[in-house]
């Protein structure tokens, strides 16, 4: 599904990614954890595409394909979809206007023509009512004034209506409670399939009770420094970061 | 010959046209004698820093169309907002088009300005009403001179006038370059609400200037909806003079969607003679290329507890540019003022511009008012956001930018003009999504 090699990555000519190599194949979860600005969330936002973010070196393939000269819409057509880690308020576009755009303007890419309003509908009321969302909630304004749990769950909800083949959930545990974190692990859950795969990015283990990875990688200074099982997630809850920096140093 | 020096000459030529022993005549005889004194506003003018009429006045116009055209409704519906029942006064080439419109005596007078002027049943309004409230400046002066025709609109009290009246000046390219001076009169009375639907639109690309003069007298709880819809064609230059007198408890809105035009000047006044007056007056702008509008807006408040509610966005690409001049006085009387203003300006190009200049003149000393002018680029972070789920990125900028304005749009009460506004913009931006609202 998708191979990274030897990612360097860097803005505005500072050095985040220095040298990644990722094999997450269809049907695994996998989970990227480490501490702050160790290059998680650029990890995530390059493989997405954000413009600013300029590959040096190496590449990222997606079933097979390069995908470094594509844009952010391109390589959402092909099925890459991330789910923010501060999802950006848009006032004045109502989330199930967003949807809707999103979902025609990915089957016109595909050269399929808009789906019928009927289907449409269909879909929103269910991938809602799986992610408990109020009907309500669909016709405000895109994240605005949302809760952070609220957000959340929207980028899930999304996550649901374009079926992604692989998905990168960038912190979607932050600012979640108890309930709405088992709310959103569900909705993942039952997203899962042989055919996509998921790589969750987060600082804390609990998210992984719900989601359990296949494998874990630490990320530290712009590299994976670890790789392990699920165990590896308890290991760092239990004892922290700094023995693996440690190890790194050594 | 300077146009100016034309318009003066044509006045004797126009005389032979109209009654000269009517008490409006002397109005058009002190009126060409302002415009002689006058002229047109120079860039010296404070009003008119920013905009220079002079790439518009060069050119060598026909005063009066010497020829008559037709036109077939089927070739000019899209102009319309067909798909709702209205009244219609239709202008081809300034001349009264009976054909295409469908005017009304049925309790209410929803007809000509030409048969106001020179029936005796108007009288009474016409002495009471016409150029009461334009004011003394050249370009007003000079459409009070020559006015002639237009549309008269005239709501009797308690009326509730179902269907909107829609108001088009058409030109045909019959000259090869036209100034309209259209002159329209709109007087609804005590508790009657009417709704009013204007455009300008030339069919060719010969040179037109429209110097238009519209007063409205919105009377004791009247309520008056005005919607001018500005799309023309990049040859065609607009000078827009509206002039709305409101009595006690009325409610008066104007919007303005200007899309398109060479050079579009709104001179847009609200008087507020009496107390519990809501004035609303919003805007949506969307240009490119090297088109130019300015919006220039006047609220005086007089009496007390009255509200004024401004709101103008702008979108400029290419190297269009952009004025907001946004007045509002407040007399020492007119405690309990509720007045906002606000003017936001997303520039797409690097060459586009703003001049954007609130101007608060208040004596008053227990009011509320408020404005606000912001100038940005569309949100990165949003774009990538957009991006991300599928949204290419022209429709993703387009899907920003109608977000942007589209709050203008939660005043107007037509869907279908909604509706209109919504194709148009996306139009406008390039795209073809839907816009739900």
């Amino acid at each position: 599904m998708l191979k990274i090699n030897n990612l360097h990555a860097s803005v505005e000519d500072k050095g985040i990614l220095k040298g990644i190599d990722l094999e997450v194949k269809a049907g695994e979860v996998h989970a990227i954890m480490g501490p702050n600005g160790s290059g998680k969330s650029t990890l995530a936002s390059v493989i997405a595409g954000k413009e600013e973010y300029e590959v040096t070196e190496g590449n990222i393939l997606l079933e097979g394909e390069d995908i470094e000269e594509l844009a952010a819409e391109e390589r959402a057509h092909k099925g890459v979809f991330l789910s923010f880690q501060y999802p950006v308020e848009i006032p004045g576009v109502s989330v199930t206007n967003f949807m809707k755009t999103a979902i025609n303007e990915t089957r016109k890419a595909k050269g399929l023509e808009d789906m019928p309003a009927k289907d449409m509908l269909k879909m929103i009321r269910e991938k809602s009512e799986m992610l408990e969302i109020d009907r309500k909630f669909l016709s405000r304004s895109l994240n605005e004034g949302f809760s952070g749990g609220e957000k959340k769950r929207n980028e899930i909800f999304q996550m649901a209506m374009l079926e992604p083949k692989l998905a990168i959930l960038d912190e979607t545990d932050s600012g979640l409670d108890i309930d709405a974190l088992r709310i959103v692990a569900n909705g993942v859950n039952k997203l899962k399939s042989k055919d996509n795969a998921v790589i969750v990015i987060t600082h804390y283990q609990r998210l992984l009770d719900y989601i359990v990875p296949d494998y874990v990688h630490v990320l530290h200074n712009g590299k994976i420094v670890k790789s392990g099982t699920a165990a590896l997630a308890h290991e760092l809850e239990a004892k922290g970061y700094d023995w693996i920096k440690e190890e790194v140093n050594a | 010959m300077e146009l100016k020096e034309k318009l003066v000459s044509s006045f004797m030529a126009f005389e032979n046209t109209v009654d000269v022993d009517s008490p409006v005549h002397d109005i058009r005889t002190e009126a060409i004698k302002t415009f002689e004194t006058e002229g047109f506003p120079s860039k010296r003018q404070e009003a008119w820093k920013y905009t220079s009429l002079n790439s518009v006045l060069k050119h060598d116009y026909s005063v009066f169309p010497k020829h008559e055209n037709a036109l077939e409704y089927k070739d000019v519906k899209k102009y319309f907002i067909h798909e709702i029942d209205c009244y219609k006064i239709i202008f081809i080439d300034g001349k009264y088009s009976s054909h295409l419109s469908q005017t009304t005596h049925d309790g209410i007078d929803v007809c000509l300005m030409s048969a106001a002027l020179s029936k005796p049943k108007y009288r009474l309004i016409i002495e009471n009403y016409f150029n009461k409230i334009a004011p003394k400046d050249g370009l007003s002066s000079l459409n009070t001179a020559f006015s002639a025709e237009g549309a008269y609109i005239h709501i009797p009290k308690n009326k509730l006038v179902a269907k909107p009246i829609q108001i088009i000046h058409f030109s045909t390219g019959n000259e090869a370059a036209l100034m309209l001076q259209p002159r329209n009169l709109v007087v609804v009375d005590e508790n009657s609400h009417v709704q009013i639907i204007e455009r300008h639109q030339s069919l060719t690309d010969n040179p037109v200037l429209t110097n238009s003069v519209t007063e409205i007298f919105a009377n004791k709880r009247a309520i008056v909806d005005f919607y001018k819809i500005q799309n023309d064609n990049e040859n065609a230059s607009l000078i827009d003079n509206t002039f709305v007198n409101q009595k006690q408890e009325s409610l008066a809105k104007v919007h303005t969607f200007s899309f398109g035009g060479k050079l579009i000047r709104n001179n847009l006044n609200f008087y507020q003679n009496g107390e519990r007056i809501d004035s609303t007056m919003k805007g949506i702008t969307i240009i490119g290329n090297k088109q130019h509008v300015d919006h220039n807006t006047l609220v005086h408040h007089i009496e007390p507890n009255c509200e004024s509610h401004q709101d103008y966005k702008g979108i400029f690409d290419d190297s269009s540019t952009g004025v907001f001049n946004g007045k509002v006085v407040v007399e020492k009387l007119a405690q309990k003022t509720n007045a906002f203003q606000a003017n936001n300006n997303i520039l797409i190009s690097d060459k586009a511009s703003i001049n954007t200049k609130p101007q608060l003149e208040i004596f008053a000393d227990d009011v509320k008012c408020s404005h606000g002018c912001t100038i940005g680029q569309l949100d990165e972070s949003a774009m990538f956001y957009l991006r991300s789920r599928g949204i290419p990125e022209k429709e993703a900028r387009a899907l920003l930018m109608f977000a942007f304005s589209n709050n203008v749009l939660d005043s107007v009460k037509i869907p279908e003009i909604k509706n209109r506004i919504t194709k148009i913009i996306a139009k406008k931006l390039g795209v073809n999504i839907g816009f739900d609202l």
